[in-house]
Order: structure tokens, then C-alpha cells, then sequence
């Protein structure tokens, strides 16, 4: 233990501690700007600069640790003139456009500027002036509101390994680029919306498909119908002050009933379809030697990834489509004879938590017979944004329900929102295949958890079956070497391109540095997803009475002719740089 | 792979024949054309003289004389620099054309070639090196070898008590005596900061890893300082030895040099010395049958100024964008891929070996209280003798700017001299007495530095000075920390509104606070150090910072805004050639009448001055 003094408490510490840490613990707060807790620990923006006796110039408290005897000043007048200094600095190349700038109110600059009462920027010079990069479908990059932090560097190339991103040119015209300074849709990035969740201000954010929507919502020959993700109720309530991991199932129903759509369904349905098709895929392998090891495909980000970086085991992806696009299929087929719509009519919008699903709605393989699966893909954030739009009091609303015919999901579609969620939903139907009966065993707690890859041995119908799970692309990228290498022993893999899968998705609200150093977001978010599942009636998705009926009416059988037409895909070798 | 008594035998036979390269009275029959084949005099042609002087020999079969190919001999401002040993005849500005003459009168014929003889700042000639101020003040350590030996001869090098040190240190020494000697000596790094080296080198040591580091910093960043290139040009022998010993010392064995790319030179000579170095043994395993292995390798640096930086130097040797880490932790503990690495500047190594050799109390008797040793200098800017010049710590700014340097050159008045290049300070004519050392620069705003000393006379503006350097640190910033990317962006658009006469009264505040925090807030020392110039300006010509913005005037005449160019009617005869030779016809003026300037026009730029034949015309 180390003892130290900080604004006069004596405290003691754990060694290897920071001086910010140490403060947070005690109840001291210093302000951080490019400080993003085990991500971006690198002194950039100093910010968090403090005074320690004895030392010439300020000391870099996020970096540096506690050493026996110091006494720490956190907020002496020099430090606080030094960090209006800093600040003022920031602000002075900055567009400062902050009532049309979509984190207007949770942008960490913001923020500062206003604790630190800054009415008048005094060092105003030059502004560097940057073109908008919003030529992908999923992330716009507007570099006149960056403030060099990096933490969105650090994300891209520490956590998710792709290194899309890095910083160019030298002093005054640093910024963040790409290779060869070339768009963000050109280059290796996934449009995982990682840097998205990192950016402290406006500086990267989703392309906005908002009015895109309300285009739709207003023309009445359209029937818009809306389906949302199983990780979007229970974050969405936190863009409007709920606590997190709220679930707001029943409230978001309404809001989007309220807003206009003609019809809303629950993706967890999708994702039950998905497993009927997933689990019956793995089986087939299983028994007939197919390409093992079979690795899901819900994530878009985690399949571009792939498609860039592993091109050769593509075929250990399986070809279903990941939910929300089958479901759009389901959607403008089955759905639309059935209620006789014009399926050409048919616009479907989800409202997911990622960013790279904007990306995959737009694949030329996400149609059937010239129709798109899926119209439009908004975030959570988008969503929070439409309710904010139609003035409706959302904390107020009653709970509404999904629409029929199906309005019914099983607790293994909602899981699919964490990692681990999926191998479990498809453990619990693959199982009772191989075993040829129900099993009373629902719940897999080896692939649950937080941890980047997670492993288990389950024994089914005498065999062993080996399974892995494994979250971030970073992870991903080990998996994918060990199969490269032909040392991977696994018969089943989840991966999803998200560090926590998505309730932790690039669409996702955007929980400031202070709050991801001291709250478990994603376990807050994960809990609520598993307390679903616990209360649901039906956690099996092949027991799902929607889908016995969607089968029975349309698809036939899991694997079926029809089902691959409408619900499985297949994927290409890309260019790492389309350039 | 050479034994010990191998090299010493090699030592005797080469130091006999090479008496005459540092024996006025060598009693030997050879003579030694040393032609300097440093960068300077390289660019002058000195190789073409070389080899003519070579050809010329042969096609007249001279017996016992030598060309050889040497570092720099310092006094730059002369190249091309042919010595002739062991007479030491010191021949200036040589050109290709003059071989034959030198070869057919001197050493042929035994007389000098007068016309090509050095002169001294008064035009006396200079009958030997000696004889020249430029060098009798100075004590040569690090540079003891350059000028002396070829510097791709490793048995040259070996002839002057090259690799004894490694020798003795392997052979008589545990590590921590060697520490010990390199503390007592009181040598500090080279580099700018004066970190003790020895404490350095005992912080490495302590670290317990498996792997440490030595890392040599040849990214000599600072413009016109280029002593480290010089040694690395003229004795890279010295330096591989150094890092040897230091490798014994803190049980590393493995070194970089990181060096520019734009030393081409230096490069070449440090490949060609290690290699010879691995052939006779002296790097790589079991150096001179003691157990220890020590090897070293080039990595080049691409001239960004901040990878000077030793943290920064760090992220370029692992192939990463050149920018600074947060110290603590310092490099001892955790540098190259986390290992400990002790990183010394060139010029610092390069006094390892003679304090190992001659003791730690022959060193420590050299120099201030605080400060021991001697320090090289590369002198420029508007002073007689430019080049570089190694003196005792202690000597005073006046010595080495009047004494060495020979004064200002056109009759002009000192100003200002700028000491550690754009991390540096300003030091006016007050404090020309200030005996040089790291303390006292630092006391009166400047710093040492790597050695980089401008002299400046009464034609400079301060505050355009304070902008020059400036320019300089924006454009090097790597961007990492908003003080030095934004903050020195704003001082340098403050002070270029000063130049341009926009500035306002209320600019002088904001430049200081501005200054003062990027001093205390910025990562690295090139932020915090960034500042320097425009404090010590502050504080030494405050008078023309307030003539800038308060009465749109810079007495100096430099900031072109804020002067106009007169002719005095009584002085101008009406010749005209001002009118020729203004290169934007801003003079008109009918013959044998006095000329008039159209000052919306004029650009300021001082041809007419330097043109009119009756000194008419004055800024």
C-alpha cells in the first residue's frame, strides 16, 4: 500500500494505482478529456494534469501512479488556470457548432466548457479546416470536431486490432486519418462504431437515416413496419435519464407506434428463426463433416472482418443471414401474403444497436427477387432522437405490445443482444436435436460472462462438442489465426465484432469516460437481457409456437429450399483496401 | 577475432607510424596530406581533392607521403581543409586546382604555398594550428580524434588507445567500478538536460530484466548543431566503445545507434566501423575472451526534430509514429519494448572512453563545481570563425564568442546570442560573462542544449528572432499534446501579428501566459522548452517587443512592415543605381536629382542599401 496526500486527506492506496484512480476512490474527481480507462491511457490532452510537491512541472495523473509521500494538489490555482489554458486551447481550433451537433448534451467538451465556466475563448487563431467523410454508409467522420484525443485510435487499433485509423501529418495539421488519408468505406475499417462510442464529441457519428424514416412515415402509400434488436430496450432508456440496463420493451412499442409505424415487431423473433436455421446448419455439419469449425454470422461488423482479413475460411461462416435481415425477408414475404400487402409497399426499418448493420442492409446479397430484405437500419441513439423529434414524453408512456403474427419470442432471442447469447440460444436447439428430445437443461452459464473469449466442452449425445465465444475483433483475430493455423479443435463459434456483443454495439447510447471507468455498463445492460430470458415463457426458439407456424405455413423446414432462399446468404473475399 | 595482445601489437606498430599526425617534432621521414572529410568540406569537393592529390603522386612516384582522409578540423568557415603533417601547415579553402602546386612546392620542394595559408581574423598568416585562436583556447576530448586519424581505419583508431578502455574495463573492472568511475567524473548527458550519466547508467543497472538496452542518440535535431555528426564522421570508433563499456556496465548486449537519415556521411562511416569492429572481435560474442557479448545496430531516424526526444526516439526505434511518452517511467526502467535502455547522446559517449582511461579525477578537475568536462559548441550565426569548437565547462559566452569566434564580423555590435537552438534561450551582451555551464544557462533562460550557439548582431530583431525559432518548434510539434500542437500554434500567429505590425498591447500579456503554461503543461521537452526563446527575448529586449505593439516599430529594420527605407537627400547624388537595382521599381528619380522611394511599393528588402555608392539610403 502506498499513503499519499491528495487536496489535503491523507489516503493510502494500492500500489500501482494512478493519482486518478486514486482521487476517483477517495472521492476526488479530476477532469479527463482523452483518458478512456484501460483504452487510452497516454497523458494527450492534459486535461488531468495536477501539481505534486516538489516537482517541477505538473504531473500527467492518468498515467502516472501514486509514489509513497506524495502530496498531490488537484485543484490549486495553477492547475486550474493551466487547464482553462488547455481548454481554451481546444476550443480555439474547434467549430464550437454545438446546437446542430448531434452530442450536443453529452459531449464530454461540452461538458468541460461549462464546469469550467468558459464564456469567451481568448487564444482564437487559426481552425484547421477538414472535408466531412461521409461516404460509407455506416460512420461519418467530420475532423472539425475532433480534438485529438485518440481514443478512438486506441479503440480501433488495441481493442477491436484493425488499426483503421491512426494519426497523420505533424503539430498543427495532425488529425486522424486513414491510409492514404482515403474514406473510411475504402479502407480495412468494419464499421464496428467502436470510435463512435469512444468519441467524446461529435467528431464521428452514425450516417443518420432519421429523415430517410420520416419520409417514409409520411407517405401514406408506404407501409413502414419497425423491428428492434434484443439490445435496444435495454439501453434506450438511458437517452432519456432511465437508469442502466433499464428494460423499456413495453414503452419503445408504444413510442413507435406513437411515431407512426403501421406495424412493429421484435427482432428477438428474427433471431429465433435465426437459431432454427443456425442450430439445424451446425447439426448438418456435425453429422454430415462439413467445415468445422461453423462460426455465427449475426454481426456484419465481425462478417466485413472476416470477408477483409480471413478471406480463405470464409466457409466456416455460417450462411444464415443474421436476424433482423431474415426477418425483413419473413417480413416482405410470408407477413406481407399474408395481411395481402403489396410487398413492394413494404418499407422495413430496424432499429438496432450497431452501425455496421447500416452497411449490411445496403449488401447487394440482402434481397429476394429484386427486394431488399431490410429499407433502413437506425441506432438506438437514432430512435431516441425520433421520440425526442415527435415530442413524446417517453419516461410517461404506457407499455405497448409487439404486433401479430409475430409478436412472440423466445428468452434464447433475447440473449442474442450479449456475447455469448447466441452459442447459448443455439446450444438449447441444437441439443435437443442431437439428443432427439427436450432437455431440462436451458441454461449454459460457461458461455456467459464478460470475458473476450470463453470456452466450454459440452457433452451431447455422447460426444463432445467444443465450443468458443469470443467478443471484440481483437478476439476474433486470435480465433481466426488459430484456425488459419489448424490448431483449432472447436466444433461451434459465436463471434460478435463488439467488445460485450451488442448492448455494447457502435449504435448504442454513448456512456462518457467517467462513467465507463466507474460503472459496468455492459453488465448492467447484459443483466437485463438474461432477466428476459429467465421470465420468458418459452426459452427455446424451436419451441417458439411463431415459428412452428412459420415453418408449418412457409418455410417448411429449417434448411429447406425456401428457407435458403429467403433467410441464408453468402459472403466474398474483399479488398482490405478498396482503394 | 583479434586476442589482446593482438590489438596491442597493432596499437604499437600503427602509434609509431602515426607519431607524426600529433608530433610537431616527429623525427619521421613520411609527411601526411590530412584532407577534412567531414560534411562541410565533403560538399566543397573534398573527396575530388583527395583523389587528385593521389594521382598526382603517383604519376610523379613521391615516395613517404600520404593522403588521408580525415574528420572535421572544426574551423568550418575555411573548407576545404588540407593539413600537412607533422609540420601542421594549415591550408584554406583548397581548391582542386591548387594539389599540384602544394605537392610540387611543399612537398617537393619543402616551401609552403603562401597564398593558400589560413588567416587569421587580422590576415596575419598561420604558421600552425596552434597559432590560431580558434584553437588555443580550446581542450579537445570528445573531439581528440577527429582531424587526427581516418576515421574508416580501425587500426588508426586502435593506435590512439582505441578500445583500451573496453579493454580495462573488461579485464580489470566490475560493473559497478565502471559506474562508479563514469559518477565520480561528474560527466552529465550531452543531449541538453545534464542528467548525471553515471546515476543513469546505476538506474539501468539496478533493473532486473532480461533484456536491457543501449541506444546511442545521433538525432542531432537542433539546427546548426552538428558536433554529434562530427564525432560520428571523424571517430565512430570512439562512440561504438563507449556503448560497449555501457553495455558492461548495466549488463546489456545489445545497442542501437539512432541516427538521421540526412547524415549520410556519419551513417556510412558507423557501418563500415562496426563492421570492422566484428572483425577484429571487438563487438559481438565473448568480446576479448571475457564472456561478454555486446553487438550493435543502425536504425535510422527520418529528421523529425522530436525524436530527439529520448521517449520519442523510443516509439521510432520500434517503428511507431515519433512522439513522446509520459516520463515517469523513465527509460532506464522501462524504454525500448519495455526493457531497460540507457539512451546517451553522442557527444556524451564520446568522453566515456577517456574518462575510463585517464580516471574520474583527471575529468572532474576539468570544468565548474557542477558542471566537469568540456562541452563542444557549434559557433554560427554573425561571428568571424564559424564551426565547431570544444572548451572547458566554465568558459565564458565572451571567450568563446570574441576569443574563439573572432568577434562580429562589418564592424557591427553583438546583440544576442542564442545558446541550445530552438529549446534555447537569448543571452544578451549583459550576461557575455556568464561562465557556460548548465546551471548558469539555465538561471539566465537558456540551457545548454546539445551546443548549437548563434551569435547574433545589432541587425536582428528580437521579436522576429523570438518568431524564427518558433516557426520552427510549430512545424516539429508531433501533434501528441494540445499545449505544444495548439499552444506554440497561437504563440507563433501572436508574434508573426507583432512582426507584421498588427499586434496589440494586449498580445505581450497573452504571449507570457501562453509561455508559461506550455512550459508546465506540455509532455515532452520540446514543448516545454518551446517557449524559451520568446521569454528570454521577454525578458532581455522587452523595449523592442513594446516598440512592435505600441508604436508599429522594429528598430532593427527587419520586420518590413514596421520600417521604411529613406534616402537622404543631402547624401544622394541622383547616381541612379538604386533606381537599377530595385528589383520592384519602387525608385524613381531623374539623373544627378535625388531619388524618391514609393514606400507602398517598396518591399523592404535592402538592395538600395547595400547598392548606393554615397550610403545614402538607411532602413
Amino acid at each position: 500500500m502506498v499513503n499519499l496526500v491528495i487536496d489535503g486527506k491523507e489516503i493510502c492506496v494500492k500500489e500501482g494505482t494512478t493519482i486518478l484512480q486514486a482521487a476517483l476512490q477517495n472521492g476526488i474527481d479530476i477532469p479527463t478529456l482523452c483518458f478512456l480507462k484501460d483504452i487510452n491511457e497516454v497523458g494527450d490532452c492534459r486535461m488531468c494534469i495536477v501539481e505534486v510537491e516538489g516537482r517541477k512541472g505538473f504531473a500527467t495523473s492518468c498515467i502516472q501512479k501514486v509514489e509513497e509521500g506524495m502530496n498531490i494538489k488537484t485543484h490549486s490555482h495553477a492547475v486550474v488556470e493551466a487547464r482553462k489554458i488547455i481548454l481554451d486551447l481546444i476550443l480555439s481550433n474547434h467549430h464550437r457548432d454545438c446546437l446542430t451537433c448531434s452530442r450536443n448534451g453529452n459531449c464530454e467538451l461540452q461538458a468541460l466548457a461549462s464546469k469550467f465556466n468558459v464564456q469567451v475563448v481568448e487564444f482564437e487563431g487559426e481552425r484547421t479546416n477538414h472535408k466531412v467523410d461521409d461516404k460509407s454508409p455506416a460512420i461519418v467522420r467530420d475532423f472539425n470536431k475532433c480534438i485529438l484525443c485518440r481514443r478512438c485510435v486506441a479503440t480501433c487499433k488495441n481493442v477491436q486490432k484493425i488499426g483503421a485509423i491512426d494519426c497523420i501529418n505533424r503539430g498543427f495539421d495532425s488529425c486522424i486519418s486513414t491510409t492514404y488519408d482515403h474514406s473510411l468505406n475504402d479502407v480495412d475499417c468494419t464499421f464496428c462504431g467502436q470510435c463512435i462510442e469512444s468519441c467524446p464529441t461529435g467528431a464521428l457519428k452514425e450516417k443518420e437515416n432519421i429523415q430517410d424514416v420520416w419520409k417514409k412515415l409520411h407517405d401514406e402509400d408506404t407501409y413502414v413496419v419497425a423491428q428492434t434488436a434484443p439490445a435496444v430496450r435495454v439501453a434506450l432508456g438511458e437517452e432519456f435519464g432511465m437508469p442502466i440496463g433499464t428494460n423499456v420493451v413495453g414503452k419503445m412499442v408504444t413510442a413507435l407506434k406513437n411515431i407512426g409505424f403501421d406495424k412493429v415487431f421484435d427482432t428477438n423473433t428474427g433471431a429465433d428463426l435465426t437459431i432454427m436455421e443456425e442450430a439445424n446448419e451446425f447439426v448438418e455439419r456435425i453429422q454430415n463433416n462439413g467445415v468445422l469449425p461453423m462460426i455465427t454470422s449475426c454481426s456484419p461488423g465481425w462478417v466485413r472482418f472476416a470477408e477483409k482479413n480471413f478471406p480463405d475460411c470464409l466457409d466456416h461462416l455460417s450462411s444464415c443471414k443474421s436476424p433482423h435481415q431474415m426477418f425483413g425477408a419473413i417480413i416482405k414475404s410470408y407477413f406481407a401474403k399474408k395481411y395481402n400487402i403489396d410487398r413492394e409497399k413494404i418499407c422495413v426499418v430496424s432499429v438496432m444497436p450497431c452501425i455496421a448493420k447500416k452497411y449490411e442492409c445496403t449488401r447487394p446479397e440482402m434481397e429476394v427477387d429484386g427486394i431488399r430484405d431490410v429499407d433502413y437500419v437506425i441506432t438506438t441513439r437514432e430512435l431516441a432522437r425520433m421520440i425526442k423529434q415527435a415530442n413524446i414524453d417517453f419516461c410517461e408512456l404506457e407499455d405497448g405490445k409487439f404486433d401479430e403474427p409475430m409478436g412472440e419470442a423466445s428468452g434464447a432471442g433475447a440473449i442474442f443482444g450479449t456475447t455469448g447469447g447466441v452459442m447459448e440460444a443455439a446450444i438449447r436447439t441444437a441439443v435437443d436435436t442431437l439428443e432427439g428430445k427436450s432437455m431440462d437443461k436451458i441454461e449454459y452459464t460457461q458461455v456467459r460472462g464478460e470475458k473476450g473469449i470463453k470456452e466450454a466442452t459440452l457433452k451431447v449425445a455422447g460426444k463432445d462438442i467444443k465450443v468458443a465465444v469470443a467478443s471484440g475483433l481483437g478476439n476474433a483475430r486470435k480465433i481466426m489465426e488459430k484456425i488459419k493455423s489448424g490448431k483449432c479443435d472447436y466444433h461451434f463459434i459465436e463471434i460478435m465484432a463488439c467488445p460485450g456483443g451488442c448492448i455494447m454495439g457502435g449504435g448504442q447510447p454513448i456512456k462518457s469516460s467517467k462513467i465507463r471507468s466507474t460503472i459496468n455498463v455492459a453488465k448492467l445492460r447484459r443483466d437485463a437481457l438474461y432477466t428476459i430470458d429467465e421470465k420468458s415463457v418459452v426459452r427455446k426458439s424451436h419451441e417458439n409456437p411463431v415459428m412452428i407456424k412459420l415453418y408449418d405455413e412457409f418455410l417448411e423446414k429449417p434448411g429447406s429450399h425456401k428457407a435458403h432462399k429467403y433467410l441464408h446468404t453468402k459472403y466474398t473475399k474483399k479488398e482490405k483496401y478498396d482503394i | 577475432m583479434k586476442t589482446i595482445a593482438e590489438i596491442e601489437s597493432i596499437r604499437k606498430k600503427k602509434r609509431k607510424e602515426l607519431d607524426l599526425r600529433v608530433n610537431l617534432n616527429s623525427d619521421s621521414i613520411e609527411k601526411h596530406i590530412l584532407v577534412c572529410r567531414g560534411t562541410g568540406c565533403t560538399s566543397s569537393k573534398s573527396p575530388k581533392i583527395i583523389e587528385n592529390f593521389r594521382k598526382i603522386i603517383k604519376e610523379k612516384n613521391i615516395k613517404n607521403v600520404r593522403v588521408v582522409q580525415t574528420g572535421c578540423f572544426g574551423l568550418c568557415a575555411k573548407g576545404p581543409i588540407v593539413i600537412i603533417r607533422p609540420e601542421e601547415t594549415f591550408y584554406a579553402h583548397v581548391k582542386l586546382e591548387d594539389c599540384e602546386e602544394i605537392i610540387e612546392s611543399h612537398i617537393c620542394q619543402g616551401k609552403k604555398v603562401e597564398r593558400l595559408l589560413c588567416k587569421d581574423i587580422n590576415g596575419e598568416i598561420v604558421k600552425k594550428l596552434d597559432d590560431l585562436n580558434f584553437y588555443k583556447k580550446q581542450k579537445r576530448i570528445a573531439l581528440k580524434n577527429c582531424g587526427v586519424i581516418d576515421p574508416e581505419q580501425i587500426d588508426e583508431y586502435i593506435a590512439f588507445d582505441g578500445y583500451k578502455a573496453l579493454e580495462k574495463v573488461l579485464t580489470s573492472m566490475n560493473p559497478d567500478e565502471v559506474i562508479d568511475v563514469i559518477s565520480k567524473s561528474g560527466l552529465r548527458g550531452r543531449g541538453g538536460a545534464g542528467f548525471p550519466t553515471g546515476k543513469k547508467w546505476s538506474f539501468a543497472k539496478a533493473e532486473k530484466s532480461d533484456q536491457k538496452y543501449i541506444i546511442c542518440n545521433a538525432d542531432e535535431g537542433d539546427p546548426g548543431a552538428f558536433m554529434d555528426r562530427s564525432i560520428l564522421e571523424g571517430d565512430p570508433h570512439c562512440v561504438l566503445e563507449a556503448m560497449a563499456i555501457a553495455g558492461y556496465a548495466v549488463g546489456a548486449n545489445q545497442g542501437y545507434i539512432y541516427v538521421r537519415a540526412e547524415y549520410p556521411i556519419a551513417v556510412e562511416r558507423l557501418k563500415v566501423a562496426i563492421k570492422q569492429a566484428r572483425e577484429y572481435g571487438l563487438l559481438g560474442k565473448n568480446i576479448f575472451d571475457s564472456g561478454f557479448d555486446f553487438d550493435i545496430d543502425i536504425r535510422l531516424g527520418a529528421g523529425a526534430f522530436v525524436c530527439g526526444e529520448e521517449t520519442a526516439l523510443l516509439e521510432s526505434v520500434e517503428g511507431k509514429r515519433g512522439q513522446p511518452r509520459v516520463k515517469p517511467p523513465y527509460p532506464a526502467s522501462k524504454g525500448l519494448f519495455g526493457k531497460p535502455t540507457i539512451i546517451n547522446n553522442v557527444e556524451t559517449l564520446a568522453n566515456v572512453t577517456k574518462i575510463i582511461l585517464n580516471g574520474a579525477d583527471w575529468y572532474a578537475s576539468i570544468g565548474t563545481e557542477n558542471s566537469k568536462g568540456t562541452k563542444v559548441f557549434a559557433l554560427g550565426g554573425n561571428v568571424n570563425n564559424v564551426g565547431l569548437v570544444e572548451v572547458p565547462m566554465g568558459t565564458t559566452l565572451r571567450e568563446i564568442v570574441f576569443d574563439i569566434g573572432g568577434g562580429i564580423p562589418n564592424g557591427r555590435k553583438f546583440k544576442a546570442a542564442q545558446t541550445g537552438g530552438p529549446s534555447g534561450g537569448c543571452i544578451p551582451a549583459e550576461h557575455l560573462d556568464t561562465p557556460i555551464d548548465y546551471e548558469s544557462l539555465s538561471n539566465i533562460g537558456s540551457m545548454m542544449g546539445s551546443g548549437g550557439l548563434i551569435v547574433m548582431d545589432d541587425s536582428k530583431c528580437m521579436v522576429d528572432i523570438a518568431r524564427f525559432y518558433l516557426d520552427f518548434t510549430v512545424s516539429e510539434s508531433c501533434g501528441k499534446c494540445t499545449p505544444c500542437r495548439i499552444g506554440t500554434k497561437r504563440m507563433l500567429e501572436i508574434l508573426t501579428r507583432m512582426c507584421e505590425g498588427k499586434g496589440e498591447v494586449d498580445d505581450l500579456y497573452k504571449l507570457e501566459v501562453l509561455a508559461n503554461s506550455i512550459k508546465k503543461s506540455a509532455i515532452c521537452g520540446l514543448g516545454q522548452t518551446a517557449p524559451n526563446p520568446v521569454l528570454s527575448t521577454m525578458k532581455y529586449f522587452k523595449d523592442e517587443y513594446i516598440e512592435h505593439v505600441s508604436y508599429n516599430m522594429c528598430r532593427a529594420g527587419q520586420c518590413k512592415n514596421l520600417c521604411e527605407i529613406k534616402i537622404d537627400p543631402q547624401k544622394c547624388k541622383g547616381c541612379g543605381i538604386c533606381k537599377r537595382n530595385c528589383p520592384v521599381h519602387a525608385i524613381s528619380g531623374e539623373p544627378k536629382q535625388v531619388h524618391k522611394i514609393d514606400q507602398e511599393l517598396c518591399i523592404k528588402c535592402g538592395t538600395c542599401v547595400d547598392k548606393c555608392p554615397f550610403k545614402a539610403i538607411s532602413k
